[in-house]
């Protein structure tokens, strides 16, 4: 189970990167990747809209499931990865380089209020 | 509740499969990645372990009739030992207690190869019909035995390349038959569109094959590749597209009840009182946005279906479905799929969708 020192992350296996902009990336772990199995469609969100913490924002399948995507933070959608679209395996292959949207956070310090990589480590492993 | 094992587990646990319970079984859903399990049937070999599912042996004077009137295919048409043959088994309301394989070795005995999930209820189903037929016979599950497939263009290959001394056999062996070699019953038969064999065999010797026939070069494979494969080939799936409360004339499975004579099986009266009411048809999700899966709501202009099982097929690089449609429904027909909150289009086609590893539809 791969989990970036740098990142953070939601128990709903959602990880959060700060972008040198002061956008966030979010995607899914390694873990929940490894869980799903072979991805094969990602809905990312629309460009500006505005978010809740913990809203659903899209959906990732695999052969076997459907699994939401969750926004870890309040804020407004400012991009989606149109990659995914074409190649939904690139978060088989990499989960962490696999982003699918950034948020402009309404409030940056919320970011720190998810779980650090030791946290996820253990709600993942429970 | 503590899941059953088969003799393989620790082998699959070893090699690194992901286990999931099926039907109360500890099972190997994939080794890593079920679409490359996947591919590697369809251009290959791939290796599954179904000792899950239950070998009945029926052996007495009366098992030809018996089974003549507890299933709705006729086994009156095995008629060379060896012969197999696929049915449903109804009960008297006409709904499917179970989908099965049965094989003919000798007028005393007949082998019926069923499902995990419904073993049990089939073995008091066949309890009860024997007790109400008077017929003298012995129902023995035989969990003694361990069975594996080999599946894929080259698998008989290969599996004579581990096992020469079975070739003279079963490379006479068409398709739906099997042979007796040893204390291994080798069957050309199969659950994913693709040429191979079924094999059933001690227990004590199912994990010394396994190994074998997977250095030889067949890739394990997964109950998640199984689904895939079995979908593509449009062959039902047990508790999903059919179950105690389905007509097999709506489960796409009027091919298989045999009414050709007066002969009275279990359900037939129902069957024929009630009639065809839906059809079993294939869906290809033609608009992007989505995975067709079971329970989704058809809308057509004929009424509502609904999708029995749906995947997204490998070989097509699309999602398929199978569903229960209205009658009236026309294979062409644009139909839509209602997918979380959108109205996907999807053409409906006619199953199997890949048979020996060529695309049957159009994309």
């Amino acid at each position: 189970m791969k989990i970036p020192k740098e990142l953070r992350y939601t128990e709903s296996h959602e990880w959060a990167r700060r972008e040198a902009d002061g956008t966030v990336s979010i995607g899914i772990t390694d873990h929940a990747q490894e869980q799903l199995g072979d991805i094969v469609f990602v809905e990312a969100p629309q460009a500006g809209r505005k978010v809740a913490a913990g809203e659903s924002v899209g959906v990732v399948e695999s052969v076997k499931a459907a699994s939401d995507i969750y926004a870890p933070i309040a804020g407004e959608i400012v991009a989606v990865n149109a990659d995914l679209a074409a190649a939904p395996e690139s978060v088989n292959e990499d989960a962490y380089a696999a982003w699918m949207y950034r948020i402009k956070p309404a409030n940056p310090a919320d970011l720190d209020k998810l779980l650090d990589a030791a946290a996820y480590e253990k709600a993942a492993s429970a | 509740m503590t899941l059953k094992t088969t003799p393989l587990n620790a082998v699959h646990k070893a090699s690194g499969a992901r286990t999931v319970d099926f039907g109360g079984w500890d099972m190997p859903v994939n080794y890593g990645s079920q679409i490359e399990e996947h591919h590697a049937v369809r251009r290959d070999a791939g290796l599954f372990d179904v000792s899950h599912m239950l070998a009945v042996d029926l052996e007495g004077p009366g098992v030809r009739e018996f089974l003549r009137r507890a299933l709705a295919n006729d086994v009156a048409k095995l008629k060379t030992p060896g012969k197999a043959l696929y049915s449903c088994m109804l009960n008297e309301e006409g709904g499917v207690v179970d989908d099965l394989i049965t094989y003919f070795f000798r007028e005393d005995w007949f082998r019926l190869v069923v499902n995990a999930g419904t073993a049990e209820k089939d073995l008091a189903w066949l309890g009860r019909l024997r007790s109400a037929s008077g017929a003298t016979l012995t129902i023995t599950p035989r969990r003694d035995l361990a069975i594996v497939a080999i599946q894929g263009p080259k698998a008989r290959e290969r599996f004579w390349q581990a096992y020469p001394a079975t070739r003279a056999a079963t490379e006479p062996l068409g398709p739906f038959s099997a042979a007796q070699v040893g204390t291994w019953m080798i069957a050309r038969t199969g659950y994913t569109g693709e040429d191979g064999f079924e094999v059933i065999l001690p227990a004590g010797d199912v994990v010394p094959m396994w190994e074998k026939l997977a250095a030889g070069g067949a890739r394990p494979a997964g109950l998640g590749a199984r689904d895939t494969l079995r979908l593509e080939a449009g062959m039902n799936l047990y508790g999903q597209d059919m179950d105690d409360a389905t007509s097999p004339l709506d489960a796409g499975l009027a091919w298989t009840v045999d009414l050709k004579d007066a002969r009275d099986f279990t359900g037939r009266k129902a069957l024929e009182r009630r009639g065809q009411k839906q059809q079993f048809l294939g869906l290809l999700l033609t608009d992007s946005g989505g995975v067709l899966r079971a329970h989704q709501k058809v809308r057509t202009a004929q009424g509502e279906g609904e999708i029995t099982s749906g995947t997204f097929s490998p070989t097509l690089g699309k999602s398929i479905a199978l569903a229960r449609l209205p009658l009236g429904v026309a294979v062409g027909d644009t139909v839509h799929v209602l997918v979380r909150d959108k109205a996907l289009a999807a053409r409906v086609v006619k199953a199997p969708f890949v048979r020996n590893g060529k695309t049957l539809v159009q994309p």
